[in-house]
């Protein structure tokens, strides 16, 4: 990625996923890093269950906050359905990075509706690049199922410029003391999976 | 200089620091409630939540007659609470400056409309400043505070979604050393707003608009960007970045004073092209003053006046080949914001559903017991609402529609503006029914406290109001309070009390599963024991996000089961089963 150009990641998932912490990390280390960074997001409504989204955008000098449609370089999905929702906001010959889970929303779960099937490989009918993650395994192999927000943002470090130390200094920032083990311990195993 | 990542409203709190401000006030309000938060780690403000917006208004103005700087903030909705005093400030203008910040919400993505605040300062004749993102949310800031001393007026600040809840890099400015000296000091000509004081105001006030207009034509922070091409642009706000990505190299008049217009500046700038487009969020606010210039543009005709600006609405309004997405070839599921599982209001609207009340609603996370399947909410207007409308509406209706009319409205909304309506109907003699959800909490915002709570912003102790004391001395005979988890309790209590024709409030009490302070006892998590289900659904609905239905196969006809990670052991699902399928979970 270079840095002449504005680079955007979409973050999407379901309300208490801790999507926002992890964009609340990615951007810090992308200012840190040296690069002219904006991040929008919603609050209030969205702390529900309900679908959540963060755009984060980098680069030498970037405008708008929101990532327009069709120019995400990278779709980051914390949960299928989610991830296949925002699916117009991706470039066709960007990546997709999604975390194999599926929440059931509201009507899915009251045997009103039905969950899309097979997300991943309409995903991939779109999408150049489409990695699945398996992120809930890797949480729980760290010690918290919680933690799955900094596995997947281990998972996406590998493809950005930031270090190791840069990306651990944000995480030490930004992620309360008593849980700051369990997440330095999800992220190097998020660091494994290469994107 | 330290450089940093701000939200708009972190910076704004910041900027307040900085400012030397030492009088802080607001209610909370999506997307404007961070500042106040923020503000409480700079130790030299007071800062404190009122009761509503006019209140913190107040207690602002208070502060600032007293010679102190002031910040007060609220969502859009908040000013309509606090317009009476703002208008008449207005008038009186300033000791200590007073900086009114307005976060205005587009899109509602977390509101009732989609007001644009813009048209306040004009009616009520007060500058408004509109920063483009973090950095100016601090620098504007700092500078309104300036500006609302140098000409004797309150300085308005609007914000938006995307300014308040965007980040962006910033760079810190220096505190000031010394804070105003506060005293007591009288000058009722200026003070004192009755009408032979106020005759004396009202002319100074438009000539201070007439000398703000000339003075801001030669301000940095409206500034013309030179470009390309015949078409000159003028934007503010967040409308300006959405501008710079659409039409990267063309010239602009970007302003940060949006009231009053710099009418020199705007002549100059549009005598030098042959179109002028007007590119604003929500209402044609500066295009309509533009043309009452004689200066013919471009604006709403093309952009949309509804919900919020964004790159590609912009591009497809102005039809610049916007690219071909990706389509999705079936409906998909929603998934709205929903009452968290654990909720204490869960069980109520599960109780109005069943009995058929005609609920008149409120603002706050209970507003989502409007949502199916608890589908018990029939109207929501503002805060406070719910119970004028419930007097209203028994007023007109037969004696058996009567019974089914009840209010529900939160705590800190009952603080807000709830007590006014209440005290009216027991005034007018009414027949209804009131339910205050008591969860010891503003929730919908985040978890704020209010004088029901008995925290302080600061996280300290103070006095808590006692609800039933209250509504007994308003006049209220029957008052009682229910544990919302008893679910056939509640449900018998409501019963009841919707039967009386007199009118009666009940008090659920239980403080939300999210709250900030160490009350909540630890609860296990409930297990469905998938032998006794009988696929009946009646847990389903209670619409918790805990449970889902697993659907059967073959011979089975299905199972409910609980998520132990989500569930909070409330047990309200446990009281809907006939068949005693819930339990707490096997330890493994």
């Amino acid at each position: 990625m270079k840095s002449d150009v504005v680079t955007n990641i979409l973050m999407v998932g379901v309300g208490g996923q801790g999507t926002l912490l992890a964009s609340e990390i990615l951007s810090e280390v992308l200012m840190q890093a040296g690069y002219d960074v904006k991040k929008a997001e919603v609050h209030g409504m969205a702390q529900r269950g309900g679908s959540v989204v963060s755009h984060v955008r980098f680069g030498k000098k970037v405008f708008s906050s929101i990532i327009p449609e069709g120019e995400a370089d990278v779709l980051f999905g914390f949960e299928l359905l989610e991830t296949y929702r925002y699916l117009s906001l991706v470039k066709p010959e960007g990546t997709v990075v999604v975390n194999n889970l599926r929440i059931a929303p509201p009507s899915v779960a009251l045997g009103q509706r039905t969950y899309p099937a097979e997300i991943a490989d309409k995903l991939q009918g779109h999408v150049k690049n489409v990695q699945l993650v398996e992120g809930q395994q890797l949480a729980e192999e760290a010690g918290n199922p919680r933690t799955v927000n900094t596995v997947l943002l281990g998972a996406l470090s590998n493809a950005l410029e930031p270090t190791q130390e840069q990306w651990v200094a944000a995480i030490k920032n930004l992620v309360p003391e008593r849980f700051l083990e369990v997440n330095l311990k999800a992220f190097e195993l998020g660091r494994t999976i290469h994107t | 200089m330290q450089k940093t990542i701000l939200s708009g409203n972190e910076a704004i709190a910041r900027a307040a620091f900085e400012a030397g401000v030492q009088v802080a006030s607001a209610y909370p309000g999506t997307p404007s409630t961070e500042i106040l938060e923020n503000i409480t780690q700079y130790q030299r403000i007071d800062a404190s939540w009122s009761p509503n917006e006019k209140v913190a208004l107040e207690v602002g103005i208070g502060a600032c007659f007293g010679g102190a700087r002031a910040l007060v903030t609220m969502k859009h909705v908040g000013v309509n609470v606090a317009a009476d005093p703002l208008f008449t400030l207005a008038y009186t203008g300033v000791r200590g400056g007073l900086v009114l910040v307005v976060a205005d919400d587009p899109e509602m993505h977390s509101s009732q409309n989609e007001q644009d605040s813009r048209n306040y300062a004009k009616f009520a004749k007060v500058p408004m400043f509109e920063p483009a993102d973090s950095q100016e949310a601090l620098d504007f800031t700092r500078l309104a505070f300036d500006v609302s001393e140098q000409f004797d007026a309150p300085v308005l600040l609007r914000s938006t979604t995307r300014i308040s809840h965007s980040k962006s890099v910033v760079t810190l400015g220096t505190p000031v050393a010394e804070l105003a000296e506060t005293s007591l000091k009288r000058d009722p000509g200026k003070f004192v707003m009755l009408p032979g004081n106020a005759r004396i105001r009202h002319p100074l006030i438009e000539q201070r608009l007439e000398e703000m207009a000339e003075w801001a034509c030669d301000q940095p922070f409206n500034r013309i960007e030179e470009g390309e091409g015949e078409i000159g642009i003028i934007t503010a706000g967040v409308a300006y970045q959405y501008t710079r990505e659409v039409f990267p190299d063309a010239p602009i008049l970007k302003l940060g004073l949006v009231h009053p217009l710099p009418k020199r500046l705007i002549r100059e700038f549009a005598a030098r092209f042959k179109t002028i487009y007007v590119i604003e969020e929500l209402d044609p606010f500066i295009e309509e003053q533009v043309k009452a210039m004689g200066i013919p543009v471009i604006g709403k005709e093309k952009v949309p006046i509804c919900g919020e600006l964004t790159p590609w609405r912009l591009r497809k309004a102005f039809d610049l080949n916007p690219l071909e997405l990706a389509e999705i070839d079936e409906p998909l599921p929603p998934r709205p914001p929903n009452m968290c599982p654990g909720c204490p209001h869960r069980g109520v609207f599960h109780g109005l559903n069943r009995l058929k009340a005609f609920v008149t609603g409120d603002i706050g996370c209970y507003t989502l017991g409007f949502m199916p399947p608890l589908s018990a909410m029939d109207s929501c207007i503002c805060m406070g609402a719910s119970i004028g409308n419930a007097t209203g509406l028994a007023k007109v209706l037969k004696a058996e529609e009567q019974q089914k009319v009840v209010a529900v409205i939160g705590d800190s909304t009952f603080l807000h503006t709830g007590v006014n309506g209440l005290m009216d109907m027991v005034y007018a003699d009414s027949t209804a029914t009131v339910i205050i959800l008591d969860n010891s909490t503003t929730g919908m915002t985040g978890r704020q406290d209010n004088p029901a709570s008995g925290y302080a912003l600061s996280g300290q102790k103070t006095y808590q109001v006692d609800l039933e004391a209250l509504c007994r001395s308003l006049g209220v005979k029957h008052v009682h309070t229910v544990d919302p988890y008893l679910l056939d309790e509640t449900r018998n209590l409501i019963r009841e009390e919707m039967a009386r024709p007199e009118v009666s409030v009940i008090i659920t009490r239980r403080p939300c599963v999210l709250i900030k302070h160490d009350v909540l006892e630890k609860r296990p998590p409930l297990c469905v024991d998938a032998d006794k289900c009988t696929a009946c659904k009646a847990c389903l609905k209670l619409g918790c996000p805990a449970i889902e239905w697993s659907p059967g196969e073959g011979e089975s006809k299905g199972f409910a089961k609980v998520d132990r990670l989500l569930c909070m052991g409330c047990s309200v699902c446990m009281q809907t089963c006939k068949f005693g399928a819930f339990g707490v979970c096997d330890e493994k």
